[in-house]
């Protein structure tokens, strides 16, 4: 049987959404306090949802230790605690929510431990969240 | 088509145990939830219906009706229980969380494919907060 697994992680990081290609004017009418010139940081709260065979010895759909060590060694080393603007995948996008949930999933994507991922959702405030199921 | 989704929480003991290994086995797979003790939860049951709103009443499906077939047929059977010693399903399965979404799934779609209209879409067991599991079925 199928059956998805769900686990949420935090990580803290800093942003300035702010588009290279657009003037002074524009980026601060389109992104407003987000623009502000020395960004500013989140508390981002990363879901992940794995679907898998539940293993009849197990009783898992994947193991979460195993998950947990490749959110760390993937997602959680590579973004808390940095600003996001810095990151090599940042420099051409801009690190909106949006973008930093497509480039989780794409990070995740081939490195589970097991399962599929089915989607990655990230919270940057509790009134505000991203999510992405891939193409 | 709209989804519902009630919650509920529900207390319980369990421990992870596979009888076909030995102690070191479990103890290396499942870690700490292999204590035979047992340790416990406040889990949280979401069960998630899909249907059209109906032109009279405009609810999918009554909440208290909903309501009271998750305490009936859920609740009742795993609040303040120890899940591996005093519910059937687990004398034999693990109570992962997966498999309580599956358990879980199993007691409440009857009663809601007899109600006929909405149709069970989801169940969703959290664990903890940071830890959940969710069957949607099979497709």
């Amino acid at each position: 049987m199928k059956a998805y697994f769900g686990r949420r992680y935090t990580l803290s990081a800093s942003h300035r959404l702010h588009n290279d290609a657009l003037s002074a004017g524009e980026n601060r009418s389109l992104y407003g306090q987000c623009n502000n010139p020395h960004g500013h940081g989140h508390n981002y709260v990363l879901e992940v949802l794995v679907g898998g065979e539940v293993n009849p010895e197990t009783g898992m759909s994947v193991n979460m230790a195993a998950l947990d060590g490749a959110v760390r060694g993937r997602v959680l080393e590579r973004f808390d605690h940095t600003n996001l603007n810095l990151d090599p995948v940042f420099q051409a996008r801009v690190p909106t929510t949006e973008n930093l949930c497509v480039t989780v999933f794409g990070l995740l994507k081939d490195a589970l431990p097991g399962g599929e991922l089915d989607y990655v959702r990230v919270e940057e405030t509790e009134n505000n969240f991203f999510e992405y199921f891939g193409e | 088509m709209v989804f519902l989704t009630r919650r509920a929480t529900f207390s319980a003991s369990h421990y992870y145990w596979n009888a076909a290994w030995p102690a070191e086995e479990n103890e290396r797979v499942f870690g700490r939830c292999s204590n035979r003790n047992g340790h416990g939860h406040n889990y949280t049951l979401e069960v998630t219906v899909a249907g059209e709103p109906d032109p009279v009443t405009g609810f999918v499906v009554d909440l208290k009706w909903l309501k009271d077939v998750m305490e009936r047929e859920v609740l009742q059977a795993f609040d303040h229980r120890h899940l591996n010693l005093e519910v059937p399903e687990f004398a034999t399965l693990i109570p992962t969380t997966e498999n309580l979404a599956i358990a879980a799934w199993k007691r409440v779609e009857p009663a809601i494919a007899a109600a006929g209209g909405a149709r069970l879409s989801r169940v969703r067991v959290y664990e903890t907060p940071e830890i959940f599991a969710e069957y949607r079925g099979e497709a």
